[in-house]
């Protein structure tokens, strides 16, 4: 009989190990899962996972990995925190829309008047968006004790219908035949978010993700906030008997995240997406909390688990494109990734015991 | 002579590193309160759990009336007519007495009837009981008895209670005693786990002594000395904990009318709280747990707000003031329970330095961690107070209770408080362990602190206290001079029985 049996401390190892683990068995799972579909498995694999970075359409491909991952990361690293601390803010999507409706709005706002100064005023105005829709349900846990899961994921569907109302009323480009959707962003030279390198997919916000992952890094390992997070994740109790005011850690917490996927949004709406139109957003708010997990809650390992989520992304398509894959494979396939991650994860905590109870 | 009830021949159990009972062999006579003594860690609560059945023997017998005794369940246990009492009661708040006897039954009769038997069974036993109240509204003592009416409802043979006493004033346990004895009378067997000698030598016939999983001695507690027990337990000579004696100075911590709603449910407010603590005194309050000493230390820490007013630390008034700044100040606080609050289990020791020392022993700048500093702190606190573990490094949970409790008393000692509240410094420390503590707190108060320790101790109380005062019902008595306290004068101070007037002499 195999029994689990609890760990005296958390295994290291294990921590390190398990996103590994589980990729592999998602890639001997999911491989089975293309074998039943009638599929070549290691040809689907290889489309999902090589041909992307490598493959004949890799010059296309490749930049926009990180064009998926920035927004991803960015988000997922304020969502960490959060987490970490046991604060479960759900609803960055919303926060993220409502980061590129600030945003556009300031920027429209300057339309067609050129100055350095609209870009930045564009950064601040993202970021105010998602910290706004973020200290909503943030104010009314510390005020009220409500449940900040359901209120900020109902906020979502309000920002979405904030969105169409957007773009098809005060933000709508007058220039645009009546048809849905502002003005592109991406060719207003001033608020333009274009890439750093040409070609590369590295826009203002992949490199903020980047720089995000560095100071998360050091937020959670060498600085006060880092450690007040963990430890009111850990043992709420304890965290108020080291001085933690909960009220306090919770607005803090919101509003770094909603601040953060204000920002994506931002980003992408002066970037990649161009415009803010009804269906602008992508999932990328829900997405992140899947790589959120896949990291590890660790900025690092977010960092690399946001640029695998975007490979399986691109590669996904690709596999659709090129192997008449279902889409629903594909979402099956990613779904496994967190399956295998949460069932793997176990072994951090717990360890397996083969043979009989000493007496039964 | 007839056969023993319980027969215990070779028991012994063995878990990963470490043996917690080896050849452990004694026998219950029938009608006797047999004692088991023991430190912690000495393996009396795997033997219980043995007998009990939560717990299988690697080896070794059980003989009841004669006959093999191997239960492999509690309910086996129950069925052949074994009975326990926890520690740690297992009731519902929010549930009334007959919901949670029946909780605990195989197959519970009807509520009402059950209901009537509860009243007759806690009668007859002299430990009346309503059945329709709520627990959540009990006190430990009254929770205590519904455990034991529990238990009585069975008709057991043998009845396992476990510190039975940590939680009762001493007119309770004057109480309990009665029953017990009515129930030895009856021929029921009691087995009788403590480290109360004093108690032992009241009411147990026989006790066997446990270390390190073994039996070392056995003896008739009537005619024993206390201190041999102890010594026989311990393994070692001990030593009283002394100090110079009693300089006191200014007042540092001033309460005034200190009153706080409750801050959870089944919680206790604080009613009308006065108190002036000085320079270099120890001021022990006693109390039955429950009674706002969980309140009281979370109003001192900071942990909760209390009104404008109520508390000044050297004249100034400090009720709206957070736990950061009152540890800048000099008040330090050491809460009762370990895991999860004053320690965070799944942290490394060195993070759990940083969990309180951070403002006094400057382990922060400018927001930023100075891991450096906080491992030397921890491992100074390691040293000082002899943590067995092998570094800073190792998660708080990894620790026994005791090296565990050593190490978050050592904390804040380590921090030169002005003024401590440790609340039950000792809870679940081995002897030895026990002594160190109590020492360095007297010479905490020595080197010219003032010192609240809340304890449900009063042995530990009355041996290091200058005053004593009592919480009951979250106010506290007037502190009197500790020396030359007597146990019934504590025991009004503690409220009495808590108006559960025994039913003892006229039945």
């Amino acid at each position: 009989m195999i029994r689990l049996e609890r760990r005296p401390e958390p295994s290291r190892a294990w921590t390190v190990a398990t996103p590994f683990v589980a990729v592999a068995l998602t890639m001997v799972a999911g491989g089975l899962m293309f074998a039943l579909l009638g599929k070549d498995p290691v040809e689907a694999i290889r489309t999902i996972f090589w041909d992307p970075l490598f493959g004949d359409f890799a010059s296309y491909s490749r930049p926009q990995l990180l064009v998926k991952a920035g927004p991803l990361i960015l988000i997922a690293i304020g969502l960490s925190l959060g987490f970490r601390a046991g604060i479960w803010n759900i609803g960055a999507e919303g926060q993220y829309i409502l980061g590129a409706i600030f945003a556009a709005a300031t920027g429209l706002a300057f339309y067609p008047a050129e100055s350095w100064l609209v870009f930045p005023a564009m950064i601040l105005a993202g970021a105010l968006g998602g910290i706004l829709w973020a200290m909503i349900p943030a104010l009314l846990k510390v005020r009220f004790g409500t449940n900040e899961v359901l209120v900020s994921l109902m906020l979502v569907y309000v920002a979405e219908a904030l969105l169409a109302s957007m773009a098809l009323g005060l933000l709508r480009n007058p220039e645009g035949m009546g048809f849905p959707g502002s003005r592109n962003l991406a060719q207003y030279p001033s608020a333009a978010n274009l890439d750093l390198i040409p070609g590369t997919g590295l826009h203002w916000g992949v490199a903020l993700a980047l720089i995000a992952v560095i100071v998360g890094q050091v937020v959670m390992t060498r600085h006060q906030l880092g450690f007040r997070v963990r430890l009111a994740g850990q043992s709420p109790r304890a965290a108020v008997f080291g001085g933690v005011n909960p009220g306090w850690l919770i607005v803090v917490c919101m509003g770094i995240s909603g601040g953060l996927a204000g920002l994506a949004g931002m980003f992408e709406v002066a970037g990649p997406a161009g415009r803010l139109g009804i269906d602008f957003n992508v999932g990328y708010g829900f997405t992140a909390i899947i790589v959120a997990f896949l990291g590890r809650l660790n900025p690092i390992g977010i960092l690399l688990a946001g640029l695998l989520m975007a490979l399986t992304y691109i590669g996904g398509e690709l596999a659709q494109l090129q192997m008449n894959l279902p889409l629903a494979a594909i979402q099956m396939f990613q779904g496994m990734l967190l399956f295998f991650l949460l069932a793997v994860d176990v072994l951090t905590a717990f360890r397996f015991r083969m043979g009989r109870r000493a007496v039964a | 002579m007839t056969t023993p009830l319980l027969e215990l021949s070779g028991l012994t159990k063995a878990y990963p590193g470490v043996v917690a009972n080896s050849e452990v062999s004694f026998d219950i006579a029938r009608g006797e309160v047999h004692a088991l003594l023991g430190e912690n860690g000495a393996g009396k609560s795997t033997l219980v759990k043995t007998i009990y059945g939560l717990v299988q023997p690697d080896t070794g017998q059980m003989r009841l009336d004669g006959k093999p005794f191997a239960p492999p369940e509690p309910r086996a246990a129950r069925a052949s007519g074994v009975a326990m009492v926890f520690q740690h009661f297992s009731l519902f708040d929010a549930m009334n007495v007959a919901e949670n006897v029946a909780l605990g039954m195989e197959e519970p009769p009807a509520l009402n009837r059950l209901a009537q038997q509860i009243r007759e069974v806690s009668n007859a036993y002299g430990l009346p009981l309503d059945p329709d109240r709520i627990v959540g509204d009990l006190s430990a003592g009254e929770r205590q008895r519904v455990e034991i009416v529990r238990c009585l409802l069975q008709e057991p043979r043998l009845l396992i209670m476990d510190e039975p006493t940590s939680v009762l004033t001493p007119q309770e346990v004057n109480i309990l005693f009665e029953t017990l004895r009515k129930l030895r009378a009856e021929g029921v067997s009691i087995l009788y786990i403590s480290h109360k000698l004093e108690e032992i030598r009241t009411i147990c016939d026989q006790a066997t002594i446990l270390r390190h999983g073994k039996v070392v001695g056995k003896c008739d507690p009537k005619t024993t000395a206390a201190r041999d027990m102890a010594e026989q337990m311990v393994g070692a000579t001990l030593s009283t904990p002394s100090r110079a004696g009693g300089r006191t100075g200014e007042v540092v911590l001033e309460l005034t009318g200190l009153s706080a709603p409750a801050p959870r449910a089944f919680g206790t407010a604080l009613r009308d709280i006065d108190l002036e603590l000085r320079a270099g005194e120890v001021l022990g309050i006693g109390g039955v747990a429950g009674n706002g000493q969980d309140e009281l230390a979370m109003a001192l820490s900071g942990e909760m707000a209390t009104a404008p007013g109520m508390i000044r630390f050297k004249g100034r008034e400090i009720g709206r003031e957070g736990v950061t700044a009152r540890r800048h100040m000099g008040l330090l606080c050491a809460p009762e329970e370990r895991m999860g609050h004053a320690a965070a289990p799944d942290m490394s020791l060195t993070e759990n330095a940083l969990l309180t020392a951070g403002p006094r022993e400057d382990l922060v700048r400018h927001g930023f961690l100075r891991w450096g500093r906080a491992k030397g702190f921890a491992e100074k606190v390691i040293e000082r107070f002899d943590v067995r573990t092998p570094g800073p490094g190792t998660a708080a949970r990894a620790l026994s209770g005791g090296n565990l409790q050593k190490f978050v008393i050592g904390r804040e000692i380590m921090q030169r408080p002005e003024v401590l509240v440790v609340n039950q410094p000792t809870w679940g420390v081995d002897a030895a362990a026990a002594a160190t503590i109590r020492q360095a707190l007297l010479d905490l108060a020595e080197a010219g602190a003032a010192l609240i320790v809340i304890s449900q101790d009063l042995d530990e109380l009355m041996e290091i206290s200058d005053r004593f005062a009592a919480l009951n019902g979250g106010t506290l008595s007037a502190p009197r001079p500790a020396q030359g306290l007597g146990i019934d004068e504590i025991g009004m101070m503690l409220g009495g029985a808590h108006d559960m007037a025994p039913a003892h002499g006229e039945s």
